[in-house]
């Protein structure tokens, strides 16, 4: 690229249009047959694939520090990422804590989800839980308190407990993994339910096997230690 | 950043009689008494040289702090050139960047700043005033979630809760800013933090342990990439903006000749590789150039180096690089397959990897067929344009002019906009470094400021040119009367049009031609506001002009702008339309 400086003609151009550049018209050019699906992985372009979206169960380790919590979800709402649910507390460790989330995603989101998480500076180590992890949830359910025997029954029969009881309203407590709260659910509402508090997943990973990367028992002599996992 | 400021119990005796500069430190060390000393401390412990602020209330503590220190504290007229010249000063130098600015609306103001750093990838350190912590959350004067504001702009922010740990966390800060894939940084600092009686000095500037790059990829997968290089018959480099933060253009260079393999970089990634280079495809993307367009679209193997694959660079995904493998070397490992599915993932520093691909790939590929064809691209598709004596003066002579009277170190700032595009199209640059602008955010404004930072930063003879638009160059204006208190000389050369240019080409292509609020004709005679600033001001509507002024304004000690007058109907070509297939970019308007 360079230009002549004289006055008259200034460098003597005369291949180029008025505006715009010289050289074969998009038509005319070669274009190859390839293609990209949006995740950016090569196809073949007869066969368009697109990943379906799957449920993921990350478990973090966290430094406990103020703000921690909208950091996470910070990240998560600005990058679209579609999260079911997100429960955090305290673990072994005084100043750690564990966040555990459910998201539901394409594999090349789920991938981006756990390599965004692992940049936060809080983040000591994040990892997603295989599909035999220990997980369950939290109800509490508040029904009418006209029927105190029948709600009684279908309490027992889901395994809960009841928390509260009065003349008007009663409130139980169930635990279990998604399905079984969903139908214990279903089955209360015969009752007529008044209110409903659900907590998400907290869940371990099973046996010896450590909950996130690299996560020390709570029974070592030392905290967890960030490890490069990515 | 290699300055050490001595520990309180040195005495100037001790010091090496060959660093004057130390001993005479060591005689001047005031222990810390506040927060804020212990502020500063941690700059000089780190060796920071310069920061770029606007005073305040909230931030008036380290202002204070900053009276006896050697750190050269260079006062902005607007938080955003703060924040724009410390970037720019970080480019230059390769090291994080210090801006300062007071609470709430002098927080707010540095955000586009910081963004803009976050987007680039620019190492830099944020310090803002905050109100007393007891204060926080009261919606006191002044007071901005500064935290909140900049958690998504920041690789991570501070709140600085203690004056005894206040050293620490921005020794802290800094490092981080400045580790793996830097980025902005910021530590927001509460009135009585800094002002908290403290006679802790901080220790040495470490990043915190959670942050862990790797920085040597995976052997196996380095043996899979240089089997596949070997193999190809169209390999082609692609180095971004990654390869000069890494300090690896000496790698990059001596393997892209070593293995013969064409280079095209992306727009951050300019300098990275010589442009008049044979091997140099210059850049690809949305104005890069055809023969960089049709080499990214017809590789079988893509080497990315220290790229994020933007959308700018790669026009819709489904079309990129549509027959290539894709070998990945970036730092920052939610990078790899984020936009652009990466066969070989090398998770590294680039100058690091580079050298174990070097040591990897035995037999350079065979790919006299391909290097043939770039060169023919390079014919078929030449960055040229035509001067016809009956229309208005062309951007990219003045540019060319520009290139030519000055030397190869050079540094350019820009705004965002056409006479962006231009001044990357037209100055062949053969040096990192030496282009310094906005890529991913695309800031307006970034020019001046960036000029300032870049000059204090490249403390010698290089020339500092600010190529600038009319649009941009009013967004931080302001920044003039900086240049001419500080005696900087610095050139803008203003490619102004009247128009918001790339707005007006976009209309014109996709909107009918509806101009709706692109004219700025509104503007000011810009050689006569510079002179109203104290700087020297040129006007410039001819051919016959352009060389002897931009000689006149290169030659004045300070600072000079050059308006010139140039042909509003002008676009910038090639273009390939957003989303769409890098390979169809259009040459005329006639083909968008």
């Amino acid at each position: 690229m360079s230009s002549g400086d004289d006055g008259a003609d200034r460098g003597g151009r005369e291949t180029p249009p008025k505006h715009g550049l010289a050289g074969p018209e998009p038509d005319e050019r070669p274009h190859p047959e390839g293609r990209r699906n949006s995740q950016g992985i090569r196809i073949d372009p007869e066969v368009e694939a697109t990943h379906e979206p799957r449920r993921a169960v990350f478990s973090a380790l966290v430094e406990d520090e103020p703000g921690v919590l909208s950091r996470i979800a910070g990240l998560i709402s600005r990058r679209q990422f579609n999260i079911e649910s997100l429960t955090v507390g305290p673990t072994t460790v005084d100043g750690h804590s564990r966040i555990t989330m459910v998201v539901e995603e394409t594999e090349p989101d789920i991938d981006q989800i756990r390599k965004q998480l692992g940049k936060l500076k809080p983040v000591i180590t994040v990892g997603e839980l295989d599909e035999d992890a220990v997980r369950t949830e939290l109800v509490l359910l508040k029904v009418e308190g006209t029927e105190p025997d029948k709600v009684h029954a279908i309490t027992e029969m889901y395994d809960g407990q009841t928390l509260d009881a009065g003349a008007e309203t009663i409130t139980v407590q169930l635990t279990g993994d998604e399905q079984e709260i969903d139908d214990a659910i279903d089955a209360f509402r015969q009752f007529g339910i008044i209110e409903i508090a659900r907590t998400g997943y907290a869940a371990l990973a099973r046996g010896n096997q450590p909950t996130a990367p690299g996560e020390k028992p709570g029974t070592a002599d030392e905290p967890t230690r960030p490890t490069n996992t990515q | 950043m290699s300055k050490q400021a001595p520990t309180p119990d040195e005495e100037p005796a001790d010091a090496d009689p060959e660093t004057g500069a130390d001993a005479e430190r060591a005689a001047d060390f005031r222990p810390a008494t506040t927060g804020a000393e212990s502020v500063v401390h941690a700059l000089e412990n780190a060796g920071v040289e310069a920061a770029f602020g606007v005073q305040g209330g909230a931030i008036m503590p380290v202002y204070d702090a900053l009276y006896h220190s050697d750190i050269r504290h260079v006062t902005m007229a607007h938080e955003q050139g703060a924040a724009h010249a410390a970037d720019a000063f970080g480019v230059v130098n390769n090291e994080p960047g210090i801006c300062l600015a007071t609470s709430g609306p002098g927080a707010t103001n540095l955000v586009t700043g910081i963004a803009d750093a976050n987007m680039d990838s620019d190492g830099m350190l944020a310090l803002t005033g905050q109100v007393p912590a007891d204060m926080v959350g009261s919606d006191a004067f002044q007071e901005t979630d500064t935290i909140g504001v900049t958690a998504p702009l920041t690789k991570h922010n501070y709140f600085a809760d203690n004056p005894d740990s206040v050293g620490d966390t921005v020794g802290e800060a800094l490092a981080l800013a400045d580790e793996g894939r830097p980025g902005p940084t910021l530590v927001d600092l509460p009135k009585d933090v800094t002002l908290g009686d403290t006679d802790t000095e901080p220790g040495p500037a470490e990043p915190p342990e959670t942050t862990r790059p790797q920085y040597v990829a995976d052997e196996e997968n380095v043996a899979a990439a240089a089997d596949a290089i070997e193999a190809a018959e169209r390999p082609l480099l692609l180095f971004g903006g990654g390869v000069i933060k890494a300090d690896a253009t000496e790698a990059a260079r001596s393997f892209a000749r070593e293995h013969e393999i064409p280079v095209v970089t992306t727009m951050p990634g300019i300098g990275s590789f010589p442009e008049d280079d044979e091997l140099c495809l210059s850049w690809a993307g949305m104005h890069g150039t055809g023969y960089a367009n049709m080499a990214i679209t017809h590789t079988d193997l893509l080497i990315g180096v220290g790229t994020r694959f933007d959308d700018r660079l790669t026009g819709g995904v489904d079309t990129f690089a549509p027959e290539a493998e894709v070998i990945h070397v970036d730092i920052d490992p939610a990078e790899i397959s984020k936009n652009v599915h990466a066969d070989y993932p090398l998770i590294g520093d680039a100058g690091t990897v580079l050298g174990q691909l070097d040591d990897a790939v035995d037999a350079a590929p065979d790919a006299d067929e391909w290097r043939r064809q770039c060169q023919e691209w390079k014919q078929e598709y030449p960055m040229d344009y035509a001067t016809p004596d009956d229309e208005p003066l062309k951007p990219q002579f003045v540019v060319e002019v520009l290139d030519e009277a000055t030397a190869d170190d050079t540094i350019v700032t820009t705004g965002v906009g056409q006479h962006q595009m231009w001044a990357s199209q037209y100055w062949t640059f053969t040096e990192p470094r030496t282009w310094v602008s906005s890529h991913g955010l695309g800031t307006m404004g970034y020019g001046l400021p960036g000029a300032i930072g870049a000059r204090i930063a490249a403390d010698d003879d290089r020339e500092v040119v600010c190529i600038d638009g009319d649009g941009s160059f009013l967004m931080t204006i302001q920044s003039l009367s900086v240049a001419v208190r500080e005696e900087l000389d610095i050139t803008v050369a203003v490619l102004n049009n009247e128009y918001i240019g790339m707005v007006r080409q976009w209309q014109d292509a996709f909107f009918e031609g509806r101009r709706m609020a692109a004219e700025y004709n509104w503007c000011p005679e810009f050689d006569k506001l510079a002179e109203a600033f104290g700087a020297r001001g040129w006007r410039v509507d001819d051919y016959d002009e352009v060389a002897d002024t931009v000689e006149a304004a290169l030659a004045y000690d300070g600072p000079s702008v050059i308006d010139f007058h140039i042909d509003p109907a002008e676009n910038v070509y090639p273009m390939v339309p957003s989303g769409g297939a890098n390979g169809k970019f259009a040459l005329t308007e006639e083909q968008l």
